[in-house]
């Protein structure tokens, strides 16, 4: 079951309509407590329950709050990434019993935690999937403390790499110029995430939760790198650079051979770094890409059996995929989304008349290799004038 | 013909048992329901209810709850707190010899022995479900990659029982001879206690959430399929190269609740759509308890003369079957 791609509609639930779930995630000190006491205070007549590493400063008593020891199940079929939360899986059971109890969940992780694990329990385990829908990921970044947080950690960055929402929060603790670089760097990581600037976490409720940022009829919707052209996406990146590339690094650095160490607030960038081939971003301490991919009309019978290998084999290093795909011969865009090596699938809605009939597909991920990638994609291109077959 | 007295008790009902002659039904909010002779409703806890398990060796139904209590229901309708631990969710309860009771919360086990005497022990992973050996004092943990059994009384470090993957529940078998557990995968996993042989048993196509042992121990019949799966234990190796019953087969369904009779070699099964049927092992002979209802049943349970047989749905929908009309 390690590959749970569906091709059809799947059926919503039929005892009422799941219970959107919302994960938050973030470092230590991002600003998750105060996120949540902001939702749980709003006079938003909705009842949430709350699952929580670690009873803290959450000061809301008329909502559920459930401790919960982080329990990270592999799956008994050989793939490491296939893993979800034991701990949710039973929470989520106790929680969902009685109807109408709860509008919503809101899982809080750990700064430290890995947000794959938790996302991919509403995926794979059944009872929870019949129950729930993951509504969206949702990290906060600490705009002071981020560029630390990436050296010293590669949760940080998967976090930020993972999430559907990035909420770069204490904003008022940096300049404009810090806070545009933060941002680029998160652009960097993740250029298909929603972010917003946020003090103390203040944000309106409706930009974090009801996303739907993991419906099908929704992906990409709302993704911003899907809307600019991917080289835009590339000179963002570069643009975090552009001014500290002016400073010759090599006499501030000249006797510190770990540049991962360098403790000074600007980004070093790296003299022997291979440019040309963009698999590393060219900002230091990211170790994530993001790599988009084009085409046209694509021949389902090509498209479905590269997808389902590459999953399978670059699972572990797919961190999220998503993707709108024409067929040849399809009124309808095909959608699909991935976590790892689940991937799901489903028809969104029809091609409207003055769209180009365009496939892309993104990636984030490591080690991800995009020649291989666009010769992959490209070669699922469907050929013109190709008689259909039943 | 059989006949049935229907309840609606309005909420998810997580177990159901006969406390002597009177049904009981333990209801997701924390209410205990008795109906028959008037009813009562007793409030077992606060905020719900997340576990409840019939203890055989003490005839009371124990149930554990979001309050951190551990709640005791006796035959004469006596509601008693066994435990409390503060903030923190029961997530299973379990009966043993001599009235003794176990509960799990989070990654650790309780033990609390008949004299009132409560002893923990923490495990490196969280406690998934808990059960007693049918004998002394000794208990039995699931928990990712196995089961750990040992005895509450003592420090002894508790034996391992190692098979890779996640394990949700455990049980022993009636005589003690091997534990079984469910998993996250869809499969149990059995070991025979005195030399940790394993016992493979998968091909579900969903979780195993419910399962039973018949009389005198001799099968353990199983929910996760279109059909109940009975699993042979009479052999000195289990289930180990037998191909277990298949019972009550449907095509369109599946089965959510098993209870064995508690003489008989006969087994009720409970489906996703609401129908109840009752199978003979021997020739596979149904016969039709209950036509079907709005939602899957959870759970049920045999009187002890093996006459009435109550359940109770994920929707609140329960009764009492009496088989003889």
């Amino acid at each position: 079951m390690s590959n749970t791609a569906s091709q059809t509609a799947q059926a919503p639930a039929a005892e009422g309509a799941p219970i959107p779930v919302t994960v938050l995630t973030g470092y230590l000190g991002s600003g998750k407590t105060t996120l949540l006491n902001r939702i749980l205070s709003e006079d938003h007549g909705r009842k949430y329950a709350v699952i929580v590493n670690e009873f803290g400063e959450i000061g809301i008593d008329n909502d559920l709050i459930v401790e919960s020891d982080e329990e990270i199940y592999e799956m008994n079929n050989g793939c490491v990434c296939c893993t979800v939360r034991g701990d949710l899986v039973r929470v989520v059971e106790g929680l969902t019993r009685r109807k109408g109890r709860f509008d919503a969940i809101l899982v809080e992780t750990t700064g430290l935690a890995d947000p794959v694990p938790v996302a991919q329990t509403f995926f794979m385990d059944e009872d929870v999937r019949a129950k729930t829908e993951l509504d969206a990921v949702v990290a906060l970044v600490d705009a002071k403390h981020l560029p630390l947080r990436l050296k010293d950690s590669r949760e940080a960055e998967d976090q930020i790499a993972f999430a559907d929402v990035v909420l770069l929060n204490k904003t008022d603790l940096v300049s404009g110029e810090e806070l545009a670089k933060i941002e680029a760097t998160v652009r960097a990581i993740n250029p298909h995430a929603v972010i917003h600037r946020t003090e103390r976490a203040g944000i309106a409720l409706d930009k974090v939760l009801g996303r739907k940022a993991f419906d099908l009829k929704k992906v990409l919707d709302n993704d911003p790198g899907f809307l600019e052209e991917a080289a835009k996406a590339h000179d963002e990146a570069d643009h975090v650079c552009g001014p500290d590339c002016d400073h010759d690094h090599d006499h501030h650095h000249g006797h510190d051979h770990h540049d991962h160490h360098h403790d000074h607030g600007h980004h070093h960038h790296g003299h022997d770094h291979d440019h040309a081939h963009g698999e590393v971003s060219p900002i230091h301490d990211v170790t994530v890409t993001s790599i988009s991919l084009r085409a046209g009309e694509i021949d389902q019978r090509k498209f479905f059996p590269w997808i389902q290998a590459l999953t399978q084999e670059e699972g572990p290093n797919i961190l999220r995929l998503k993707g709108i795909i024409a067929f040849d011969g399809d009124p309808d865009r095909y959608v699909v989304q991935g976590v790892h090596m689940i991937i799901e699938g489903d028809h969104q809605r029809a091609w409207r008349a003055d769209e180009p009939r365009e496939s892309r597909l993104v990636f984030i991920g490591r080690n991800l290799d995009r020649e291989e990638l666009e010769a992959g994609f490209a070669a699922c291109a469907a050929r013109p004038r190709t008689p259909h077959e039943a | 013909m059989p006949s049935i007295a229907p309840y609606d008790l309005g909420e998810f009902v997580e177990r159901t048992v006969f406390l002597g002659d009177t049904p009981v039904f333990a209801l997701a909010d924390g209410h205990l329901h008795l109906p028959a002779g008037g009813g009562s409703v007793l409030q077992a806890h606060d905020g719900g209810l997340l576990c409840a398990a019939y203890d055989p060796f003490s005839d009371r139904l124990l149930t554990g709850g979001e309050d951190g209590k551990v709640m005791a229901l006796g035959a004469k309708g006596q509601l008693s707190e066994l435990a409390s631990i503060g903030a923190k969710w029961i997530s299973s309860v379990a009966g043993g010899p001599n009235g003794a009771a176990g509960f799990g919360s989070g990654r650790t086990a309780y033990a609390r022995a008949g004299d009132g005497t409560l002893k923990q022990r923490a495990f490196e992973r969280t406690v998934e479900g808990i059960a007693f050996a049918p004998k002394g004092f000794r208990c039995a943990i699931a928990r990712y990659d196995g089961a750990s059994l040992y005895f509450p009384a003592t420090e002894a470090e508790p034996a391992f029982l190692e098979w890779k993957g996640a394990h949700l529940d455990v049980a022993f078998s009636p005589d003690g001879r091997f534990v079984v557990t469910t998993m996250q995968e869809n499969a149990l996993h059995g070991w025979r206690v005195s030399d940790g042989k394993h016992m493979r048993m998968t091909g579900y196509p969903a979780k195993v959430k419910d399962w039973s042992w018949s009389a005198k121990g001799k099968f353990l019949a199983t929910t996760g399929a279109p059909a109940a799966i009975l699993w042979p234990f009479s052999g000195k190796d289990g289930p180990m190269g037998k191909a277990p019953l298949e019972l009550g087969t449907r095509g369109d369904t599946m089965v959510t609740a098993v209870a064995c009779h508690p003489s008989e070699d006969m087994l009720a099964i409970g489906y996703q759509d609401g129908m109840i049927l009752a199978v003979r092992f021997q020739d596979q002979k149904e016969a039709l308890l209950r036509r079907g209802g709005t939602a899957p049943v959870r759970t049920m349970a045999w009187d002890g003369g093996g006459r009435l047989l109550a359940f109770g749905s994920e929707t609140g929908e329960a009764g009492v079957v009496d088989i003889a009309g």
